[in-house]
């Protein structure tokens, strides 16, 4: 296990880079603490990947360094980092039986037999395919095919930290649940550094301890599930996190309230700062009350979903997201209030702080 | 519901059923009736039920140039396979030099066949031919019309040089197909090159080597063109295949009751060698 330290990593894939545009991954100073779970979350093409084959080796990052454990390993190869990596699609060697998979990575790096016996009955055991070690890798379902790649890297003892790409995409939905739940338990039973990309949320969130979001090659934050859903910290994590997302408003801003339109909304405080192009509100439409007071609007439509329904609805010409309780009643001239602990101010898509 | 039963469109199957049978069923027996009976020509026949059969499975001439088919194709999947695979595993994955890499292998399969025996017959003149000509300034000596050793080289050199790339070009294809995450699967368990080979690029390549393999053994098993033109068979029998003896047979000599009788053995020796060998690879697909 070891702690990871992207020291002012940027990367392009162009032979020389020179403006910020031509930087697929912008610049990233970041630390992954030891044993800690870590989700890249972000949409397809934000650098994520791209983030993860550099941590692996797989990538040579155009600018800035790589520490495991204080010690730089930029120039090293994925074999001598000594990482695990599980990628989208599981790969798996046809031809070997599940046991021999698993005892590859070893014998390449010339253990004894022996050895390589304990680790891989113990691995095996760990990713729960026991019963199947003199099976043929190629005749087994998705999921297992995934653990095979997985146990791959767990089979080192040493192994530094583990990657994952978008490790779910093929795997059947009840199995996916099953297999976030066990990499979990491996990840508190053994405290395995995991790094974790995905552009799913709900994978990120749960998986998680830590979820780093990116959007267009840099991150925007980085905190927990509950941060990320409360206090995003920029308008790409409120409407990308959270179903729906989070409601966006232009405003104007004068002191501690906001005009949208011909309306004013009162703000739990002032913005420190000014002087930002472009206002906005943000409130999560877990946050918005729909009742007999407040902002009038007119709804669209009702989503019933089950636990609690989505209502759909035009603020001052602007869509708007409420969620309503499952029998929460529907006024026939809906208003709506904010309530002031969901309410996030941001200029420039960046989320400041308000002070009362 | 009530529902229409109507089987005509069986019809449909109709014109294809009539072309293989003008192409190819009516052709075969054909064969078949001249295979039981002799001649003299102006159509007058005499039945001679299985003795052609039994002739050609006496004859040394047949079981001779059974031998030399058979080595030939032994001899030459030998090589055009390893060196088929080791040309695909160097070929270049991305860049301009893909699709020069597939122009030049694409090239000596688009040569007519008897162009190929042309070429070959001339390169290897010892009078004017360009290797040849080289080889015996070299001191070594060489000669295709009179020694039947370096009859069996030049024809073999020549069916490597002209079939290699058929072998290359499905391999590549196999090899392309291996999605990228399998190489760096590979780097991060620390596989060395051979491993690499052995345990992801085979066996991805394994169905279009079996095909290879098919194509390969079926074609070389009825060669004729390019040997004919280059050394017609000789020096004596030497390089003289099934196909060869088969039209001197029937056409040299207008044996057409034996030729008939050759053609089918010939025929179910081909099938029969074709269904061994795909069993064979497919089953070890299978299993392993």
């Amino acid at each position: 296990m070891a702690r990871i330290d992207l020291d002012h990593i940027r990367h392009s894939y162009l032979r020389n880079p020179v403006k910020d545009s031509d930087f697929a991954l912008k610049e990233v100073h970041q630390s992954f603490d030891d044993g800690a779970a870590y989700a890249l979350l972000g949409p397809s093409g934000c650098g994520k990947t791209s983030l993860l084959n550099i941590i692996s080796g797989l990538l040579q990052p155009s600018r800035g360094r790589l520490l495991f454990d204080g010690e730089d390993v930029t120039a090293l190869s994925p074999e001598q980092r000594n990482i695990a990596q599980v990628f989208q699609f599981p790969v798996i060697y046809d031809t070997m039986t599940v046991y021999d998979n698993s005892a590859f990575p070893l014998r390449n790096r010339g253990f004894s037999e022996v050895d390589v016996d304990r680790r891989v009955r113990e691995t095996l055991e760990m990713i729960d395919l026991g019963d199947r070690a003199n099976r043929k890798a190629r005749g087994l379902t998705a999921d297992q095919k995934q653990k095979i790649s997985l146990g791959r890297g767990l089979v080192r003892s040493d192994v530094n930290a583990i990657l994952f790409d978008e490790p779910l995409t093929v795997i059947d939905p009840h199995m996916k649940w099953v297999l976030r739940s066990q990499l979990k338990q491996l990840h508190k039973r053994f405290g395995y550094t995991m790094v974790y990309v995905t552009h799913d949320q709900t994978e990120a969130l749960t998986f998680a301890d830590t979820v780093v979001v990116m959007y267009e090659g840099e991150i925007v934050q980085i905190g927990t599930p509950s941060e990320l859903f409360e206090r995003p910290s920029h308008t790409f994590v409120g409407y990308f996190i959270g179903s729906p997302g989070m409601n966006l408003l232009p405003v104007e801003l004068d002191g501690a309230s906001a005009r949208l339109g011909s309306r004013v909304i009162a703000l739990p405080g002032a913005m420190k700062s000014a002087g930002a192009a472009k206002t906005e509100l943000g409130i999560r439409p877990e946050y918005v009350r729909l009742g007999r007071e407040g902002l009038p609007v007119a709804i669209r439509a009702v989503e019933d979903i089950g636990r609690h329904k989505i209502v759909r609805a035009t603020l001052e010409g602007r869509e708007l997201a409420a969620i309503v309780p499952e029998h929460g009643e529907i006024p026939a001239e809906p208003r709506v209030t904010f309530d002031p602990k969901g309410i996030n101010i941001y200029a420039d898509s960046w989320r400041q702080e308000l002070v009362a | 519901m009530e529902r229409t039963r109507n089987n005509k469109a069986r019809f449909l199957v109709l014109p294809v059923l009539l072309l293989v049978a003008f192409s190819a069923i009516i052709p075969l027996m054909t064969v078949v009736n001249y295979s039981v009976q002799d001649t003299f020509g102006n159509n007058v026949f005499f039945w001679a039920g299985l003795d052609w059969f039994d002739e050609l499975l006496h004859s040394p001439r047949f079981w001779q140039a059974l031998a030399r088919n058979l080595v030939f194709s032994g001899i030459i999947l030998a090589i055009e396979v390893p060196l088929g695979i080791l040309i695909a595993l160097n070929m270049p994955k991305a860049g301009w030099g893909v699709p020069a890499c597939l122009v030049l292998m694409a090239l000596p399969l688009l040569i007519p066949w008897n162009v190929v025996g042309m070429i070959w017959q001339v390169f290897g003149r010892v009078d004017i031919g360009l290797l040849g000509k080289t080889l015996s300034l070299l001191g070594i000596d060489y000669n295709y019309v009179q020694d039947p050793v370096d009859a069996r080289i030049t024809i073999i050199v020549m069916d490597v040089w002209h079939w290699t790339s058929l072998v290359v070009l499905l391999c590549y294809a196999g090899l392309v197909s291996i999605p990228d995450a399998y190489y760096r699967a590979a780097k991060i368990d620390g596989a060395s090159r051979w491993s690499v080979f052995r345990y992801i690029q085979l066996p991805k390549m394994h169905r279009v080597l079996l095909i290879a393999v098919l194509l390969r053994f079926m074609d070389s098993f009825m060669i004729y063109t390019e040997p004919f033109v280059v050394t017609g068979g000789g020096p004596g029998n030497e390089t003289t295949f099934l196909s060869i003896d088969l039209v001197k047979m029937a056409v040299g000599q207008f044996d057409l009751g034996p030729a008939a009788a050759m053609s089918l053995v010939y025929f179910l020796i081909v099938m029969l060698l074709s269904w061994v060998f795909y069993t064979v690879m497919t089953n070890y697909g299978r299993e392993s």
